[in-house]
């Protein structure tokens, strides 16, 4: 016997929602997935009429349903944005370039302008680990003023139980906010629309609207610990779907030890842009290549930073540990 | 982590090559028996030294437990509490140095009717108890779960002690003690005759088969494993809390290791407890008022706790659980435990690091004010975390629910908000069962009255009763609490307007938060 769906009684149900284990049909499903971002951005009050909205776009599921669902609720509730897509291209062979079709082949069907930023352009060298601060200073060059990019629910939990696992209270205190508010003058305000949306309600979503995304992993992601927090979390979402909401709402009500010390924001000696440390991890790594030392930054070098901030060579010792080894 | 091995290659010798003839680390004369962590090898003697130095350690650093206090230890049977309750024996004794001065008593709660034991089998474990605490010469009592079902209502309302300030009482109180009283006069043995009478009377023989029925009703009103056995940590807690409170002792001392913490802070995260974490891991959980339970064996991995029994040959029984032969995918925590317990052999910190960031973690402050306080959980006795701002994992959930729900269009969803703390859902507009499963226990549907169970609960154990098909079942005791508390919100909502407060808040919001 065919399920009905149960909000609208009439239609066949086609699926069962991952996160509330109701069965829809596929009209209410997309009225159901759309609202609630609808509620999300509204209860948070993330954008203001008139703003400039960035949709950071990798041509990945998350941003692609991201910059369709911001392009629908846009133009049915008003919200009076100038929506974009930017996307940063960091040479990473075959990854982006597949990716980055993508989203030229979004930028067309869903008329939204796309500026592509490339490392090359922003910092003479090709490689990972600069995303964020490339997709802030992106943002910059075209007159942005918001970012939002496609975390989604599983992203966020995931991220919770990664800093629980490696003790990272600062990151715990703040991983879960749905928006960074400006930072400084470098630094464009955050929000994630999608944080409340399941992963795999995200890809329903997506192959029932017949987006056109692209599916692969990137190839320089998976980081180990990481991968074990992911493990965890699909399998918790097994045991229990409503578990990654749970980790979502002890992630949002967790109180910290006013004496536990934190690490202040400061900016970088060397360009300005926000860093914990003297010097941030993108000039760390550049300093690294430029001086022939490709390990420099590859962990953790604090204490060399003062050194590099004034010019000053490393000893030999220093050198030997951070050269690349010789095959 | 991976740190050490990339930038001290070759200097870190390998801990195992010379194991077998090395020395102690502490004393520099006899051999190493055992490796605790890579680096640490002691000897017998000094292992010994170094656990025990750890017990008293942690009760003479945290200053909670006064002497000639009664104190309650649940013992589960299990090498955890038992190496507790040794140490505790050791620590009483006549030559210990730095000597323990609290009267001690054991509890144990027996669940065998929980997986369904026969009334023989489940009198051979409490018989293999009660030698395993005659040995001990304490007062002892052996509880059946069942027991539960006959607990007060008032068990579920913390109860507030005027104190002064603990810190500097302690000092004082630890001076009377040494003055008026000579050195002899802490004599565990003394209730003897008492205690044997308390444990006839709750001898499972005259436990009436109808409650071990009730019981088992309740439990297979439960659909996941995930909420038996949060339900039954619930239920196990509030029989613990009023024994010791009946009984007259004041501390309940769990024992919790650092391993099992670190398992049930992750846990507690995938069950959306994040604003219990410190309450729940921390040394002392004042939750309950007047009766604090203490976790001294919080600092000892279970490795630690394995190796001391093992060569102290300290007694411990096998008693199946729960969770005892389930799979690893069968429920949250017995997921965690897996997850945790495999971790640990790739990255030997990963439980020390989880159990400091519990430590990072505020506790929530106990205010003595019964009327100001805020208002607490039902089952858990935790501050309620449900009232939050309208963007929250809360509210989204709430919302998802509503939305995918016959006859809401969505402008009615987001318009009105306030009536979604009440209950999930519009209840009397569902007709179908499929949807009711959602929600079954919303408004009570199938317990006939029109209880509001939900309101009463913090988020985790909302989920639990989620996934509880009925609540009939629930011990009475929970059941007659709720409707006071429904009662009185009722009362305390009709009056609203004539209420006023010191700091101008408005009666009704204070009432709600």
């Amino acid at each position: 016997m065919p399920i009905q769906c149960s909000k609208c009684t009439e239609q066949r149900a086609v699926l069962k929602r991952p996160k509330t284990g109701q069965s829809l049909c596929k009209e209410c499903f997309f009225i159901v997935f759309e609202e609630e971002i609808h509620h999300t951005i509204v209860s948070a009050q993330l954008f203001k009429p008139g703003e400039t909205v960035a949709i950071g776009a990798s041509g990945g599921k998350d941003s692609t349903v991201l910059a369709h669902v911001m392009k629908v609720l846009n133009e049915r509730y008003k919200y009076g944005l100038n929506l974009m897509l930017l996307s940063v291209d960091e040479g990473i062979t075959g990854y982006r370039d597949d990716s980055l079709e993508t989203v030229k082949r979004n930028q067309e069907q869903y008329d939204l302008p796309l500026k592509i930023v490339s490392y090359e352009e922003l910092y003479g060298w090709t490689m990972d680990a600069i995303v964020k601060q490339a997709l802030d200073r992106g943002a910059k060059l075209l007159n942005v003023d918001k970012i939002c990019t496609g975390h989604n629910a599983d992203d966020l939990a995931e991220t919770v139980l990664m800093n629980v696992l490696r003790g990272d209270i600062a990151r715990l205190r703040r991983c879960t906010s749905i928006s960074t508010s400006s930072g400084g003058e470098d630094v464009l305000p955050r929000c994630k629309p999608l944080k409340y949306a399941y992963e795999k309600e995200i890809v329903l979503y997506a192959y029932f609207k017949k987006l056109d995304y692209f599916s692969t992993e990137c190839i320089y992601s998976p980081n180990a610990y990481r991968g074990h927090a992911r493990a965890f979390l699909k399998d918790l979402e097994s045991v229990r779907p409503s578990a990654i909401m749970a980790v979502l709402h002890s992630g949002e009500n967790l109180s910290i030890k006013e004496s536990v010390k934190m690490p202040v924001q400061g900016t970088c000696g060397r360009c300005g842009y926000i860093s914990s440390q003297a010097l941030c991890k993108a000039c760390v790594l550049l300093e690294g290549l430029n001086r022939g030392l490709p390990k420099l930054g590859i962990g953790k070098h604090h204490r060399l930073h003062e050194k590099l901030l004034s010019q000053q060579p490393l000893s030999n010792a220093e050198e030997r540990k951070l050269k690349a080894v010789d095959f | 982590m991976c740190q050490v091995d990339e930038e001290y290659n070759g200097l870190l010798e390998s801990p195992v090559a010379s194991s077998a003839t090395k020395k102690c680390n502490k004393c520099k004369e006899t051999t190493a028996a055992l490796v605790l962590k890579p680096g640490e090898s002691l000897c017998r003697g000094c292992f010994k030294e170094h656990f025990v130095h750890k017990f008293r350690a942690m009760l003479g650093k945290n200053r909670i437990i006064f002497p000639g206090e009664k104190v309650l230890l649940a013992v589960s049977g299990g090498s955890s509490s038992c190496a507790m309750l040794n140490q505790v024996q050791e620590g009483l004794g006549q030559n210990a140095h730095k000597k323990l001065r609290f009267k001690p008593g054991i509890v144990y709660i027996d669940e065998g009717c929980l997986l369904g034991q026969s009334t023989e089998k489940r009198q051979k474990t409490m018989a293999q108890i009660n030698s395993l605490f005659k040995m001990t010469g304490f007062p002892h009592h052996i509880i059946p779960l069942e027991m539960v079902l006959n607990l007060p209502p008032s068990v579920l309302e913390p109860v507030h002690l005027a104190t002064d300030d603990p810190a500097g009482s302690y000092k004082e109180a630890v001076d009377h003690f040494m003055q008026s009283s000579p050195v002899h006069s802490v004599d565990p043995r003394v209730d003897r005759s008492e205690l044997s009478a308390l444990t006839d009377a709750t001898n499972p023989q005259l436990i009436a088969e109808a409650q071990t029925q009730t019981l088992q009703e309740l439990f297979s009103r439960v659909k996941t494993l995930t909420a038996k056995e949060d339900l039954l940590h619930t239920l196990r807690r509030h029989l613990l809390v009023s024994t010791a409170r009946t009984e007259g002792y004041s501390k309940l001392m769990l024992g919790e290791n650092c391993t099992r913490l670190a398992v049930k802070l992750l846990a507690n995260i995938a069950l959306g407890r994040g604003a219990q974490l410190a309450v729940d891991t921390a040394f002392c959980d004042p939750r309950y008022g007047d009766i604090v339970a203490v976790k001294p064996m919080r600092d000892y991995t279970a490795k630690e706790i394995s190796l001391y029994n093992y060569m102290w040959n300290v007694p411990y029984v096998f008693i199946p659980s729960l969770e005892t032969k389930t799979a690893d995918k069968s429920s949250i925590q017995r997921l965690t435990e897996s997850f945790v317990v495999k971790l640990q052999v790739d990255f030997p910190s990963t439980v020390s690091t989880i159990y400091r960031t519990g430590e990072k973690l505020q506790t929530a402050s106990v205010t003595e004010d019964i009327e100001r306080a805020p208002l607490k959980c039902l089952f858990c006795m935790c501050t309620l975390d449900t009232a939050l701002g309208e963007t929250s994992a809360f509210q989204a959930t709430l919302i998802s629910e509503q939305l995918s729900n016959v006859g809401t269009t969505p402008m009615q969803a987001s318009l009105r908000p306030d009536t979604q703390t009440k209950c999930g859902a519009p209840c009397d507009q569902q007709d179908g069962e499929e949807h009711c499963q959602a929600q079954a226990v919303c408004c009570s549907h199938k317990g006939g009255d029109s209880m509001n169970l939900e309101s009463l609960l913090c988020y985790s154990c909302q989920q639990t009763v989620k996934d509880m098909t009925s609540v009939e079942f629930l011990p009475q005791y929970i059941m007659s609490e709720a409707q006071r508390r429904n009662r009185r919100s009722q009362i305390r909502h009709e009056i609203s307007e004539f209420l006023l407060t010191e700091d101008g808040d408005s009666p009704s919001i204070k009432a709600d938060s």
